[in-house]
């Protein structure tokens, strides 16, 4: 925010911190070149691909069964039964079914706990990059508006997804049912590539065109009260991004230009508020989109613990 | 970013240093009112469009329908568990809440599996682990809406709702009746019985008509009126208490009719006040549609 007042129009002098700098300079829209060039293309990509690897492969997972008669997992996201005996519920649609007086069988409660547990444990948006299938919507929106370099935009305050994370639960026991299930956009892609679409193209299309033309990262990262949820449960987890190696960083501003979240960024990379290299902030989704990145190995993925630089 | 701007110029406007607790709240406001009008628009859609159509009918063991739309959270494991593919999950657009379980008995109908796989695989209980028997479910209640349409009531034997119910003679009997357009033959009327009936659905897959079905099966809220609680119902109120509550009645002659049941007062051709003497002038006998005393009554 400080940095705002130097940017003026036609200013030559960026700051090295200002993602609108780093697009002036042409470098965001091919964020990872640098990268390409140092590292090589596999590790430039590397949790890229193992991202879309879990995305694709928890879908497959679901599809096995309808599509080849592998009954491997039965369900969708919002509640499923693997291999016949294990349960998994999503939590945040058990926190709606509580808020609108239901109180589910031991199943869910045992499924949700489970889900509760893992996102508790090891980073509570680990599931909006590596499970959720809307990721890969507003992905490709993010990564078509920085090749076609369309800027600016209307971007809502990224607070307004843990209000609407309240409504939706006052929703919920306002109405006594699952209110935001009926237009949830997470549950119901999830829902449509498992169990057909209907019209649910229409709500992924309009998150698409939203986070093309209205708001950068709009969905994810401003709207979503499901990913609001997991950020919520993401306070305390254990595995972390951290800017480990940040006095080789060159300023180059990649990691600002792809990621997700870009204000998790700052605290850790330019030691703004705290001492540490570590990324504690819930909103990181753990993408590790900013190591593939970047080309002077700053990031890595390790333990909220491991507080040491090298 | 934008607000940064414009509380920079109001505060050069006004000379003032910006009150970032004001600055603050005006924020949250306008970031709370957003956040409320979506949910707002979500909860009232959801509320608006919670009307189930009459043709999509809930598994067995569904809870009513508020309660279902609390419960459910939209998985599929019924319709995965679904040996026939009856159940689907709605579809957006498909008129049903999204997401929840349906099936349309026209197109296929619930074969009402013994161990009732569907209900055994819902983990919320909206559908209620509490049905063990499948004859006891309550899916919808069968209707047959089109006696204009339905073969048996043209006189015919179609009988084929009747035949494939799976509690035949119980949920569906074949009740019959005088034929009074032929006055020669007899009707036999599928009649469905609401204390048997699944709502399966099965007599209306079946029908032979081509496109609609004469018989349907409706939502229970639909297909049923509520119960006259404020009126006893006396033969229901004598078997119970196994005599008459108002105990028996003197019998009084009616004149002309000694020699029949009490209280049958029905007058048949050649009977009654002769003609001529203290006859009612221009009085003839009403004319029967079948020409006897066939008991018809519409």
């Amino acid at each position: 925010m400080s940095a705002q007042g130097t940017f003026g129009e036609g200013g030559r002098k960026l700051p090295p911190t200002s993602v609108r700098g780093a697009a002036r300079r042409g470098v965001a829209a091919r964020p990872g070149r640098e990268a390409i060039a140092a590292k090589g293309w596999l590790p430039a990509y590397k949790w890229l691909l193992l991202r879309r690897l879990s995305q694709l492969g928890i879908l497959a997972l679901f599809l096995a069964g309808p599509w080849f008669g592998l009954w491997i997992v039965k369900g969708n996201l919002s509640s499923s039964l693997t291999l016949g005996v294990l349960p998994l519920t999503d939590p945040f649609l058990l926190a709606q079914q509580l808020a609108a007086g239901h109180w589910p069988y031991r199943e869910a409660l045992l499924g949700g706990g489970i889900v509760l547990a893992f996102y508790l444990l090891f980073g509570g948006r680990l599931f909006c990059s590596w499970v959720c299938p809307v990721n890969m919507v507003t992905d490709a929106a993010a990564w078509l508006r920085r090749r076609l370099g369309l800027k600016g935009g209307k971007v809502p305050a990224g607070s307004t997804r843990y209000w609407l994370l309240g409504f939706v639960l006052v929703a919920a026991a306002a109405t006594g049912s699952l209110a935001w299930e009926w237009v949830n956009p997470v549950s119901m892609l999830n829902r449509a590539l498992i169990f057909g679409f209907g019209l649910a193209w229409g709500i992924v299309g309009g998150i698409f065109l939203y986070d093309l033309l209205i708001a950068p990262r709009g969905w994810c990262g401003h709207l979503c009260p499901q990913g609001a949820f997991y950020g919520l449960l993401g306070r305390a987890t254990l595995v972390r991004v951290s800017a480990d190696r940040r006095s080789a960083c060159n300023d180059c501003m990649d990691c600002f230009a792809v990621c997700p979240e870009p204000q998790v960024i700052r605290p850790a990379l330019k030691g703004v508020g705290q001492d540490h290299p570590l990324i504690l902030d819930g909103d990181c989704t753990t993408c590790g989109r900013c190591v593939d990145v970047c080309g002077k190995d700053v990031f890595r993925i390790t333990t909220r613990f491991n507080r040491s630089e090298s | 970013m934008s607000d940064h701007h414009t509380s920079s110029q109001a505060s050069a406007q006004s000379g003032a240093v910006p009150s970032s607790r004001r600055r603050f709240l005006k924020d949250a406001a306008g970031v709370a009112g957003g956040a409320g009008l979506l949910a707002l628009g979500a909860g009232l859609y959801a509320r608006q469009a919670s009307a189930l159509p009459a043709t999509a009918i809930r598994p067995p063991g569904a809870l009513a329908e508020a309660d279902f739309l609390a419960a459910c959270v939209r998985c599929g494991l019924c319709v995965r568990d679904c040996p026939y593919d009856t159940l689907k999950l709605a579809r957006l657009g498909d008129g049903v809440a999204t997401g929840t379980p349906y099936f349309e008995a026209r197109k296929i109908a619930c074969e009402m599996c013994d161990d009732i796989p569907c209900v055994a695989a819902c983990p919320t209980g909206a559908l209620d682990h509490g049905l063990k028997e499948i004859g006891k479910a309550k899916m919808g209640l069968a209707v047959l809406i089109d006696q204009e349409n339905c073969l048996n009531f043209l006189g015919l034997r179609c009988d084929v709702c009747y035949r494939v119910c799976p509690v035949i003679d119980k949920a569906i009997t074949l009740e019959r009746i005088h034929n009074p357009r032929s006055d020669r033959h007899a009707m036999l009327l599928p009649t469905v019985h609401s204390e048997y009936c699944t709502g399966c659905g099965k007599c209306e897959k079946s029908c032979v008509l081509p496109g609609e079905a004469a018989i349907k099966v409706l939502p229970i809220k639909l297909a049923q009126g509520s119960k006259a609680e404020h009126y006893l119902r006396g033969w229901e109120e004598k078997k119970a208490a196994g005599e008459s509550l108002i105990g028996k009645q003197v019998e009084l002659p009616v004149r002309g009719l000694e020699g029949k049941a009490y209280g049958d007062t029905r007058v048949a051709p050649g009977e009654g006040p002769a003609a001529g003497e203290g006859a009612v002038p221009d009085y003839k006998p009403p004319s029967r549609p079948g020409g006897v005393d066939s008991g018809w009554k519409p």
